[in-house]
């Protein structure tokens, strides 16, 4: 079956999700090649609608987009009609009348992606809608994993901070579930859920988390623009009671656990600067694969406007 | 359903590969390189023959075309990709793209534009276990292992030990309106 969109990861099946991660092996060999480039798309095309800030997400979405060869067309949110009250549907309509074949969408609204899926022929990528999901996040903090154990089930990840918020936490650990991945939520009690996916261990304190036996402790980012309601102190305190400082860093040292970090880091927030330079931070992976999945998703997609 | 080609057979078709490849090039240093799926296995056995030669410069690849192929409009899901493994120099290399059929000619045409992202080869040659016909590019093998006569709308099922369990050929003939 030939899936159109790429909404959230609850809807992938094990098959699929599977295919995506394997593929994007390929993708990645691709970078050491003097042509990085490949045309699978060649003559599609790629939109950007991005009405939420994101320097990350949204370059490495345009280099996978080029390196398969389709045309980018950055769609301008900050200065369109949209601040004149154009609405989401007549900006749909507009692009529908552009032909565009994939649609790559942020907004801080859950669901919206799925609202414009419904309303265009092209194939709709979520790149992070609210606090609901960031489906491409998820797959490349999997293939990340995997590349470190290639058979991930029964593997655990701690992951650190503000849960409550984060569609990274969200779609990430509901794809390491269904990889067979033990995941753990660790942070202050006002931003770790009570309620949530069956058979995660929540821990509000370091040391137990610690004691957990965690392959892979996950940082996320504390989003300091969202901290208009206080859910914790100060951002000393987190780093006192959450964050990698450099005595800690030496004990995930001396267990040989991998750190990850979705970006962008706030070093001496989430992390010590010597995180940087610990040689089983898998940080700068987790860019590089998120250029190769991105790719891989991409490349399996089929938008509806590409049919004969 | 009858056998079109045994093993001995498909076994007679790789060994004229490899006798014509010697004839050829003299023990000049070859890069044989194995179009997926199923190229890969060939190149793999006249690889073995050629290996045979005394002291001749032997370099295996494989290439998957999945990325290169000019039907993706058509297709209703597009091919899993496995990826390609060039680990030599193609750089000024003599290669030999192998494939298991060559019909329409579109794959090695896919091939050669895979190739190229490679580096810029000083030769590229073609050689092809079955020929069956009915080309619809400019492009012609080098070293033909069987050559079949067959309809348009034939089906050509190779089957090889590595990849499907057995070495047989069948052609099923298009079932008539």
């Amino acid at each position: 079956m030939a899936r159109k969109d790429l909404l959230d990861i609850v809807s992938l099946e094990r098959g699929e999700i599977d295919r995506l991660l394997d593929q994007a092996a390929p993708f990645k060999e691709l970078f050491t090649r003097s042509v990085k480039k490949v045309p699978a798309l060649k003559g599609k095309s790629v939109l950007m609608l991005f009405y939420e800030a994101s320097t990350r997400t949204h370059s490495s979405f345009e280099v996978a987009a080029k390196r398969l060869s389709a045309d980018v067309v950055n769609f301008d949110v900050a200065h369109s009609s949209i601040t004149k009250g154009e609405s989401v549907r007549e900006t749909i309509e507009t692009l529908q009348a552009m032909r565009t074949d994939f649609i790559i969408v942020r907004h801080r609204n859950s669901g919206l992606p799925g609202v414009i899926a419904k309303l265009t022929k092209a194939s709709v990528v979520n790149a992070g809608d609210g606090a609901h999901a960031h489906p491409t996040q998820a797959l490349l903090d999997a293939f990340t994993i995997k590349e470190k154990f290639p058979e991930p089930a029964g593997r655990k990840v701690l992951i650190v901070g503000d849960i409550l918020h984060s569609r990274v936490a969200r779609s990430t650990s509901t794809v390491l579930k269904k990889l067979g991945v033990e995941v753990a939520y660790l942070g202050p009690g006002t931003l770790v859920p009570r309620v949530g996916p069956e058979q995660t261990r929540r821990f509000t304190n370091y040391d137990e988390a610690m004691a957990w036996g965690p392959d892979f402790v996950y940082l996320l980012r504390v989003q300091m623009e969202r901290q208009d309601v206080q859910y914790f102190p100060s951002v000393r305190e987190y780093h006192r009671l959450y964050g990698v400082t450099e005595t800690r860093l030496q004990q995930i040292r001396d267990r040989g656990l991998y750190i990850m970090h979705p970006g962008p880091v706030n070093r001496g927030v989430e992390l010590c600067d010597a995180v940087m330079d610990y040689e089983r931070s898998l940080i700068n992976d987790q860019v590089e694969n998120g250029i190769a999945v991105r790719m891989s998703v991409l490349y399996y997609l089929k938008p509806e406007s590409g049919e004969a | 359903m009858p056998l079109t080609l045994n093993e001995a057979e498909i076994a007679a078709g790789v060994s004229r590969i490899a006798q014509s490849i010697r004839d050829k090039t003299a023990g000049a240093p070859i890069s044989l390189v194995g179009i997926r799926r199923r190229g890969d296995e060939v190149a793999e056995r006249v690889l073995t023959l050629l290996a045979e030669d005394d002291d001749r410069e032997l370099r295996f690849g494989v290439l998957d075309i999945s990325l290169y192929r000019d039907d993706f409009e058509h297709l209703h899901e597009n091919p899993t990709l496995q990826g390609s493994e060039i680990s030599f120099t193609v750089e000024g290399a003599h290669v030999i793209l192998v494939d298991d059929v060559i019909f329409t000619g579109r794959t090695i045409r896919a091939a050669l534009d895979a190739l190229a992202d490679y580096g810029r080869p000083a030769k590229v040659e073609l050689a092809v276990l079955i020929d069956r016909g009915h080309r619809e590019m400019p492009i012609q093998p080098d070293y033909t292992g069987i050559r079949l006569n067959t309809h348009r709308l034939d089906h050509v099922l190779v089957s090889l030990t590595g990849t499907d369990g057995v070495d047989a050929v069948e052609v099923v003939e298009k079932p008539s309106p």
